[in-house]
């Protein structure tokens, strides 16, 4: 079903904010991926659609941004931070271990489709170093002893 | 002492009913019982000035906005992108009602027509549970209409980003918000003039910290808030310290401490007891300041804005970045140079193809492959990139590089290969 009709009220809620249609083009692209996985063409047309704009300009702002995923993701979603003050704590080291673990690279899924891992810049948390952000929620004080529990975890997670 | 983060020493602060049972929403009834230009005037005498990083006078930032418009808007900057910085969102996330209360405030000094609150995307959770809070704040008369019964209304939105950090640049931030691509814009027109602001009306933007400031100084007065500090940087500042202290956090001090007292008293001190090598007071953007060692004087520097600029760096945001002797500050330059060009927009030649090639050349040090003339070489594309480009991230990006050669000039001469053999070339600097 198009998000129009399956998010009609939520749709109508994020127009109700602005004056003008084309800054609801942000949030509408989030429930364009929360729809389909990731802000793919059909879901581009859709928001382009509901926010009179064009479908290359929509296609433009889901590039610019690194939270919209313009390719299929794992269910889960591992955007490990290494800038400076989480690289001071080991978060490279962290990324390294993930990786390994998963048998993937910077931006790979793995082959049952469960997780994508990539590194990202800072993600506000420098306190709680390593860190990671999964599917926007964050997971703090990390310790790459811990990462097969971690994953074990969130494959559970994924059965219910 | 706490102005903002009281959700330490308040138990559930973030609830409306504790919050009102501590004195919240009184500086927002006091306000609306005043003329809003008597409102903007104890701002203005607070000498309260932005969090951001700017460090503009806010009361007089709000003075700019012309009354006689029609429309105006609040737009507070909750984009929290500075390497370094966490503090927006533990403000947030213990004392929201306080955020909601000062930008009402705000709101009603330059009579604005909403207020967007606009958080990064990653702040995903902290912008759900601020909905929450904003629903509540409405449904007991403190936002939307009718506020506290005065007759004045006006709504409060939050508005989600979705990574990147351009967007916590003032006029990137309205772009965004106005559904188009994150990037700076032309200025003058300024955000607070007819023209430059959201949808093209005068707009205040303020950081976080500035605005939740705000109710305090309503309820307290400016007299109160000047009382603490320094005479140019009155009241508080939370510091975000991170990197390699023992007790990494956010403490929130009254401007003007030191150093010293902020990294050894209150953050524990040098990770494993060891010395320390180099401070980043601003996250990536800023200055590197050299320090060698836990004796070195310059750990006696005040934590103000004019005292960090006599000592040759920046306040900024205060997220400050703490190296031990063991980190390689070549590394450092690298690290943050990967991080500007990730972020650079686009927009402007000189960051775009800058930051590329300051990366591609570190990279080559890094991996010890690099001449001698390559340091003066990278020297130079950075001191090309600063004060040309739309927005600061230009001058940002060149920082850590210009810094960390000034500053430590043999850990990038360690990396290069024959070093005795190669005789340093001259390369035209900047403006030569």
């Amino acid at each position: 079903m198009a998000i129009a009709e399956k998010y009609a009220k939520q749709i109508e809620k994020t127009f109700s904010k602005y004056p003008d249609k084309r800054s609801a083009v942000m949030p509408l692209l989030y429930i364009a991926q929360e729809e389909y996985g990731w802000v793919s063409p059909e879901g581009i047309q859709e928001v382009a659609d509901l926010c009179e704009m064009d479908s290359t300009q929509v296609k433009s702002i889901a590039g610019f941004y690194t939270m919209y995923s313009e390719q299929p993701k794992g269910k889960f979603w591992l955007q490990v931070c290494t800038d400076l003050a989480c690289a001071l704590c080991g978060a490279d080291e962290y990324f390294e271990a993930l990786k390994q673990e998963l048998g993937v690279g910077n931006g790979e899924t793995t082959e049952d489709g469960m997780f994508t891992v990539e590194h990202v810049m800072c993600l506000a948390a420098c306190d709680k170093a390593p860190m990671l952000q999964c599917n926007f929620h964050y997971k703090e004080k990390l310790d790459k002893a811990k990462i097969p529990e971690m994953l074990a975890e969130l494959r559970e997670e994924a059965k219910k | 002492m706490n102005i903002l983060l009281r959700g330490r020493e308040i138990k559930n602060l973030w609830k409306l009913k504790t919050y009102t049972d501590n004195g919240g929403y009184e500086g927002l009834k006091k306000a609306l019982s005043m003329k809003p230009s008597e409102v903007i005037d104890v701002v203005k005498a607070s000498g309260l000035r932005g969090r951001g990083g700017a460090g503009f006078p806010t009361g007089v930032k709000w003075s700019f906005i012309p009354q006689s418009e029609p429309y105006k808007y609040v737009a507070v900057n909750a984009d929290e992108s500075e390497t370094g910085t966490f503090k927006d969102r533990e403000i947030m996330e213990t004392n929201p009602h306080q955020l909601i209360e000062g930008a009402l405030i705000c709101a009603y000094a330059i009579q604005a027509t909403a207020v967007y609150i606009y958080l990064r995307g990653e702040f995903w959770d902290v912008g759900h549970a601020l909905d929450e809070r904003i629903e509540e704040a409405r449904k007991a008369g403190f936002a939307f209409d009718n506020i506290a019964g005065s007759g004045w209304s006006c709504p409060v939105y939050t508005h989600l980003g979705a990574g990147a950090y351009i967007c916590g640049e003032e006029s990137a931030l309205l772009n965004s918000l106005e559904g188009k691509l994150g990037q700076p814009r032309v200025r003058p027109p300024f955000p607070a003039q007819k023209g430059g602001g959201l949808y093209g009306e005068a707009t205040v933007v303020n950081n976080v910290e500035t605005i939740t400031n705000v109710p305090w100084i309503m309820t307290n007065g400016a007299d109160e808030f000047k009382k603490i500090g320094t005479e140019q940087s009155a009241g508080t500042k939370v510091f975000c310290v991170s990197g390699h202290v023992e007790k990494p956090g956010n403490y929130e001090l009254p401007l003007g401490i030191t150093m010293r007292e902020l990294l050894y008293t209150h953050a524990g001190g040098i990770k494993g007891g060891k010395q320390i090598k180099g401070i980043l007071p601003s996250g990536g953007s800023g200055p590197v300041m050299r320090v060698n060692g836990n004796d070195d004087p310059i750990l006696d520097t005040k934590l103000s804005y004019e005292d960090m600029a006599k000592a040759g760096s920046i306040l900024g945001s205060a997220s400050i970045i703490v190296m031990d002797e063991t980190v390689d500050m070549t590394w450092v330059a690298s690290k943050v140079t990967q991080f500007f060009k990730h972020e650079s927009c686009g927009k402007c030649t000189p960051c775009r193809e800058g930051t590329y090639w300051l990366d591609k050349v570190l990279d080559r040090i890094m991996a010890d492959e690099a001449e001698l003339s390559d340091i003066d070489l990278i020297n130079n594309v950075a001191k090309n990139m600063a004060g040309v480009t739309l927005c600061a991230l230009g001058d940002f990006a060149a920082n850590p590089v210009i810094h960390t050669i000034k500053n430590y000039p043999d850990d990038f001469k360690q990396h290069i290969k024959s070093k005795a053999a190669v005789a340093p070339k001259k390369v035209a600097a900047a403006g030569d």
